[in-house]
């Protein structure tokens, strides 16, 4: 057969980062391409790292709560949860019923809010661009809510050690309410916009496929992992807070590409604001912290606190030897599992889906880097 | 970091393990009996204190064995606690829902310890980050290049005894 006329390919290297608005912070893939195919990647991380592990060794407890905030910042409520949760467990503190029910609501409204702005940057990724001004739309209503509630926007500090800052603002409940009803209108349009357009179905079904086994061997978790058909979802297997409470259900997927994942996202906020209007319904009155010290001392030991973050699995492990500032804090970052496995993803895919997949998986640099 | 204000007597905090831990706790040391484990309970954590050469062996009986089935590799990390550095492993198992933690104490001056990538593709970027912050060297990891800190960093940030340098406007 004579080669005249065919063209040779070489393999080629094309760096993406870390500037690159679809790597949704400071990441930085080097990929090996063929043509148009991906034959191998190296990711490289590490462009946030500020030690926020070692920080945690020389601050008080309590103030260690805002440095959970930076990891990640989509979903500061979440974060703060996990580590005064964490505490509370190593000196066996009670919370009161009140405080859990608003942390309870705050965090799954944080929850709608962080999948909101993934709703919108994927759209952006798979080159639709009108949905993100529908998410942002309705994520702005939702960090006003918390503005109103912890006086902050992001980085609130408002979960404390024992309970919550204060007590929620008189007409929570009502505007509660009226949000909750704006949002479920405006995630049905969104819905209605993006999830089954024939474009956006084409960039996105078979995409990025991954199996069970695969994704539980890199340790994936969150959305990520239960669009693989695995339905490992912390609030339901080892139930922590209040959420043990609530009738609310885990969507899971069928066959582990993009669009289950996106898809699963969607269904999730709807599920995030059942358990909110529950929580609602059942809200006791009553104080909203135990007081503590303003030094804490926990008892010598060591915990292990798992918690549900929109982004995956989020864990903390935490040393103590009875002195004011922990002996260690090790944080395992949903994201930072999630974004091991892009190797296994991006495998012999198109460049152009490279953006899509790494979209799916919603990184948060801030804690992948930590 | 010295310890300020330092009890003189610090208490322990309580141990609490659920039924499945109990179970767990029963179970180890007969599963594991080869490996003499020294199994205890800190707060509500089955542990299992081994010996660093072990660790493989032990990870892939853990894993394999039906009654642990331990497929998921929740968290390696590394703590400094002076006289000896502990890696910490903790195991989960998707099916049988329960955890437990596996800790290996290796020397400070050349840590090292086989890698366990070959059981748990997650291990990778834990082991990197290990190594980067702490200095342990895990054997038979297949790209052991820094993951957090730049190349050339010198010295190992995550240890007690590092010195944090001056801050200086560049």
């Amino acid at each position: 057969m004579s080669t005249e006329g065919q063209l040779d390919t070489i393999q080629m290297m094309v760096n993406m980062g870390p500037q690159h608005p679809s790597t949704h912070g400071v990441f930085r893939m080097v990929l090996w391409v063929d043509g148009e195919r991906v034959v191998d990647l190296e990711p490289h991380i590490g462009y946030l790292h500020r030690g926020s592990e070692k920080l945690c060794e020389g601050e008080l407890y309590a103030q260690i709560v805002t440095l959970f905030d930076r990891l990640d910042y989509i979903s500061n409520l979440n974060n703060e949860m996990l580590f005064c949760r964490a505490v509370e467990k190593l000196m066996g503190l009670e919370v009161p019923e009140r405080a859990e029910y608003i942390r309870v609501i705050l965090c799954e409204l944080n929850r709608v809010a962080s999948h909101l702005l993934f709703f919108g940057t994927f759209g952006i990724d798979a080159g639709a661009m009108t949905p993100i001004m529908y998410a942002f739309r309705d994520r702005e209503k939702i960090q006003t809510m918390f503005e109103a509630v912890t006086g902050a926007r992001m980085m609130h500090n408002f979960i404390r050690i024992g309970g919550v800052k204060s007590d929620v603002p008189e007409d929570f409940g009502q505007r509660m309410r009226v949000l909750l009803r704006e949002i479920r209108q405006g995630i049905d349009e969104t819905d209605r916009l993006l999830s089954f357009s024939e474009i956006f179905l084409a960039r996105t079904k078979g995409i990025g496929v991954i199996d069970a086994e695969t994704a539980i061997t890199y340790g994936m978790s969150g959305p990520v992992l239960r669009a693989c058909g695995v339905p490992m979802d912390v609030r339901k297997d080892e139930p922590y807070s209040v959420y043990d409470r609530f009738d609310f259900g885990i969507p899971i997927g069928e066959k582990g590409d993009s669009w289950d994942r996106y898809y699963i996202r969607v269904e999730e906020m709807r599920q995030s604001m059942r358990i909110i209007e529950q929580a609602l319904e059942q809200i006791p009155d009553g104080p909203t912290i135990t007081p503590t010290r303003l030094v804490l001392r926990p008892p010598q030991g060591e915990v292990y606190v798992r918690g549900e973050n929109p982004r995956g699995e989020i864990g903390v492990y935490l040393v103590s030897n009875g002195a004011d500032r922990p002996y260690r804090v090790k944080v395992r970052p949903p994201s930072f599992c999630n974004l091991m496995a892009l190797k296994e993803l991006l495998k012999d895919t198109y460049v152009a889906d490279a953006v899509v997949i790494l979209g799916s998986l919603d990184i948060v640099l801030g804690e992948v880097d930590r | 970091m010295a310890e300020r204000h330092r009890q003189e007597e610090t208490p322990q905090a309580p141990v609490a393990l659920d039924d499945r831990g109990h179970a767990l706790e029963l179970l180890l040391p007969e599963v594991l009996a080869e490996f003499q484990p020294e199994v205890g309970a800190v707060v509500d954590l089955v542990v299992a204190i081994v010996k660093p050469q072990d660790v493989p062996a032990i990870c892939k009986l853990a894993k394999e064995d039906p009654r642990l089935s331990f497929d998921y590799l929740m968290c390696l990390c590394v703590v400094d606690y002076v006289e000896h550095l502990q890696v910490v492993y903790h195991l989960y198992s998707t099916t049988m829902k329960h955890m437990m933690v596996l800790k290996a104490n290796v020397s400070p001056e050349k840590p090292s310890l086989p890698s366990v990538t070959s059981m748990w593709a997650g291990a990778d970027w834990y082991e990197r980050e290990s190594h980067d912050l702490f200095g342990v060297a895990f054997e038979g990891h297949p790209n052991m290049a820094p993951l957090l800190l730049y190349e050339g960093f010198e010295g190992y940030p995550g240890r007690r005894d590092y010195e944090m340098p001056e801050y200086r406007e560049w």
